[in-house]
Parts: C-alpha cells; structure tokens; sequence
C-alpha cells in the first residue's frame, strides 16, 4: 500500500499529471452535466455521434494541414449538432436515425480521407488514439489545459445560469413553450456546448467512449435520488469520482486512460444498481 | 386577457381546420368539442403558440405575441420517468422566466399558495413519477397556474381518472372559472359534464360551430327532436 502511495506522490510531482487530473476531473463534471439533460431527452446517442462528427472533421482538419485543428473541429460539430437537435423534432426523421446516419458517415469518411491523403506514418495508431484517446490527456500543453479549463467554466457558468430553463425543456418542452419561454433558444445553447463538450472529451476518452462520460454518471444518479437537483448535483460528484480514480489508476498501472475512466463508471453503475437492488 | 382567433386555418402541413372564427372575453369557459382528428389538440397548441397557424392569425389582447398562458396537457404526454419532485414541477412553471440555480423565496410562497389550494402541499417532496394520475393532474394543474392566472387551456383533463378523481377535478376548473374569473379553454370528450362548466361551445366536427352553450343545446335538441 506504501508503494503505491509514494508511486503516486512521485507522479504528482509531474506537471502533466497535474493536467491530466484538472482537465479530466472538469470534463467529466460538464459532461455529466449534460448528461443529465440528454439522457432524459432520450437523446444518449448524441454524444456518440456527435464524436464521430468530431472525428470526421478532424479527419478532415489533419487533411488539409491546418496548424490547429481545435477550431474547426469545434465549429463543424458546433453546426452537425444544431442540425441534428433541430431536425430531431421533425418527423420524418426522427432524432436517432439522424445520429445515426451523421455518426457512421462522419466515422467511414474521416477513416477514408486520413487513409487517402495523410501524411503521417502511423495511420492507425492516429485513428485509435483519436478514437480511443490513449494517451493524449498526458500530453496536453499548457494552451490546451488553458483552453479547457476555460470552456469548461463558461459552460458551468452557463449551465447554472440557465439551470430552469434547461430543466422545462427537458420535462416538458412544449409547456414551456406556453409558459412563455422560447425553447428555440434554449435548445440552441444546448447544442452548441454538448458541441464544445464533445470535442474537450475527445482528448480524455476519445470519440467512440465519450457517451459513456455523458451517460453513465447520470444513469447512476438516477437511480439514487428522486429530485432533478439531486439528481444533477449526485451526477457531478459521481462523476468527478471516476475520472479522478480513472487517471490515477491508468497512471499507476500503465493502462489507457480513457477505458480505464469509463470501466469506472461502468463499475460505479453496476454498484448502484446491485445496492439499489437489494434495498427493494 | 381578449382572445380572438381570425380566419385561422391550422395543421401540420396540410390544413385539419380553416376559417376558424372566435372571440373570448375574460372569464369566458369554452369547451371545445369534436371526433378524434378534427383538430381539437391542433388548435389549442396553434394558440398555445407551440404551433404555426397555416393561416390566419390569433390575437391576445390585440397583440400577436402572448406573454404567458396556464397550460394543463394530457398527462400522457409529459416524459414519465424523469426525476423530478413535485415540488420541482410545479415551480418550473414560475421558474422559466428566472435565472440562476436557486429557488426565490417569492416563487417559493406561490407555489405553495398554489399547492395548498389544490391539496398537494404534501406532495411537495415525493417523486413525480410515482404518484397516481389524479395526483399528477392536480400537480400538472398546479404548475399550469404558476404560469398565468388570466387563461387556462387544458386538454381532456379528465381523461383516464377514476369517478372521484374526476369530479374534483371538474370542480376545481368551475372553482377557477367562478371565483378566479379565469378564462378558461377545455377540449373534452365527456360532452355532458362538460357542457354543465362551459360557456361557449366550440364544435369542430364538420360543420364547425362556434356558440354559446344556450344556443349549443337548443341546436342540439332541435337535432335530436327532428328525428322523432
């Protein structure tokens, strides 16, 4: 037990461990945060597709070059998930479907394009860490942790400041259309930081993980608490849990760090449901 | 709050209903009659503003726009399995227009006011979703007047409650309706009980009529006596 402890103080000297803790601890916050209001939208596979928009565009990005594909990547999912919420309600195409058709496309195109027209030696290993985000939570530079740790508070801010509005639309989209609150709006600014939240957690877990980071904190909430407060606040600390003892695990053990966070997830959810369980 | 529909014409693409023409002063009670599909939902979420009259237009007090309307759907259509306290629901009706994580004190006392009045103070912490459907009626109700006190649209509100749960219900809309002075628009499928409440009676089915409930049964007993 002492070994571990001092493996761990020996790591912690390091400042892209501190990184990797402060990153990954305020995505997965805002995620969970998110993923209260998308799991009850029904809309869990958002994340997923949206991610592989992500991963698509940044296919697209590397492509074509550009110094920083941050940006771009941001704005393109940015776009997809305005799209994709806003024709979500009509009915020929419902919602999934449209994830769905996003999602594959995006995930085939950015593989062909990078196979095509990429410079880089190690294809695959480029791919699987975008989609898998092996190690790239250890390699942030500053501008990057900046970059996050600015976004994620700004979503937080947004997120609390809007914290009623977010719930009528999520119980009842059309009553608070009749109250009076323009749902439009709302359901733009939702888009827009799932968007942002997206591309921020393709770094910790990468694309084809990052539903779980969403979903499985908020499931875990769910089933403990009765009110939507509750719920969000659990959801939060759950949450900041995982990622917290995913990234020290990874780290003392060797092991990705993505998969490692959302096993812990995974296992959280599972003790949940075996507790809640055996109360009944 | 006036309320004037003119010329409207309302559905998703193609039009269910057109050349609708009503007015409804302050504390009118209008039931809103019909089969299934004559566009009975249709029209009160083209008021409600939830949809886009395909023609025509409805007025609130003159203006286009509406500022906030009391809303009761059928309880069906709310999402059943979020967690929510009642407590929770009912504020979101106030709350919409507030910003911040917290509850104020103000919005808080009117939501108990409220609660208090319909019997569901001590709802206030259980679980929506696991309450009965009279209980998620009252609390439905509940939000719907922490949203507004002038117009109250409610659809079928009766719909699937036992005999006890009905009554109160009924009684509670004639409470609103006689000593809040609220207008009150109310599509139901129970026609006798309904016509008891209503002032008005709009009929969608073909030929759409739009009368006073004195009128409504006259016609309706000329109908049923040119049969004899």
């Amino acid at each position: 037990m002492g070994v571990i402890w001092n493996k761990l103080l020996y790591y912690l000297q390091y400042p892209f461990v501190i990184y990797a803790l402060i990153v990954g601890i305020l995505i997965s916050l805002v995620a969970s945060l998110l993923g209260v209001t998308l799991v009850i939208k029904k809309y869990s596979l958002l994340g997923d597709g949206l991610s592989h928009v992500a991963f698509g565009a940044m296919a697209i990005a590397a492509i074509l070059h550009f110094s920083d594909e941050l940006p771009f990547t941001i704005v393109i999912t940015i776009i997809s998930a305005i799209f994709i919420l806003k024709k979500g309600n009509n009915a020929q195409l419902s919602g999934d479907a449209l994830v769905a058709m996003f999602s594959v496309g995006s995930l085939a195109l950015g593989y062909l394009g990078l196979s095509l027209f990429s410079t880089t030696s190690n294809i695959s290993g480029d791919v699987c860490t975008t989609l898998f985000g092996s190690t790239s939570i250890l390699t942030l530079t500053l501008t990057d942790v900046v970059i996050s740790v600015v976004c994620s508070l700004l979503i937080i801010f947004i997120y609390l400041i809007n914290y009623h509005q977010f719930f009528a639309l999520s119980f009842d989209d059309e009553h608070a259309k009749a109250s009076g609150m323009n749902t439009d709006r709302y359901n733009l600014i939702l888009a827009v930081i799932t968007a942002v939240v997206i591309v921020l957690a393709m770094n910790l877990v990468g694309s084809l993980l990052i539903s779980a980071l969403i979903v499985f904190p908020a499931l875990s909430a769910m089933r403990v608490c009765t009110s939507f407060r509750s719920v969000t606040i659990a959801a939060s600390l759950l949450s900041m849990l995982c990622a917290f003892s995913g990234i020290v695990i990874s780290i003392l053990a060797g092991i990705p760090v993505g998969p490692t966070i959302v096993a812990a997830d995974m296992f959280l959810y599972v003790m949940v449901c075996l507790w809640n369980g055996g109360k009944r | 709050m006036n309320l004037e529909c003119i010329d409207l014409s309302i559905g998703y693409r193609q039009p269910i209903a057109e050349n609708i023409n009503f007015t409804l002063a302050q504390g009118d009670f209008l039931c809103v009659l019909g089969a299934n599909g004559t566009g009975k939902t249709t029209l009160i979420k083209t008021i409600l503003g939830i949809m886009r009259p395909l023609a025509g237009k409805v007025l609130y007090d003159g203006q286009k726009e509406h500022c906030r309307i009391a809303y009761l759907p059928q309880h069906l259509n709310v999402q059943q399995e979020f967690p929510a306290t009642v407590g929770e629901v009912v504020l979101s009706g106030i709350m919409v227009h507030h910003h911040g994580f917290f509850y104020g004190q103000k919005a808080k006392k009117k939501a108990d006011d409220i609660m208090r009045r319909l019997n569901i103070r001590e709802l206030k912490k259980r679980s929506y979703k696991q309450l009965s459907g009279g209980q998620r009626q009252r609390v439905l109700l509940a939000r719907a007047l922490c949203a507004d006190n002038e117009l109250l649209v409610v659809d079928e509100p009766v719909n699937g409650l036992d005999a006890q749960a009905k009554k109160q219900m009924y009684a509670m809309l004639a409470k609103l309706h006689q000593e809040e002075n609220m207008t009150i628009i109310m599509i139901s499928h129970d026609v006798q009980q309904a016509i008891r409440y209503a002032t008005h009676v709009l009929d969608m089915q073909a030929p759409m009529m739009f009368l006073s409930k004195e009128h409504y049964i006259k016609n309706k007993q000329m109908e049923i006596s040119s049969w004899a």
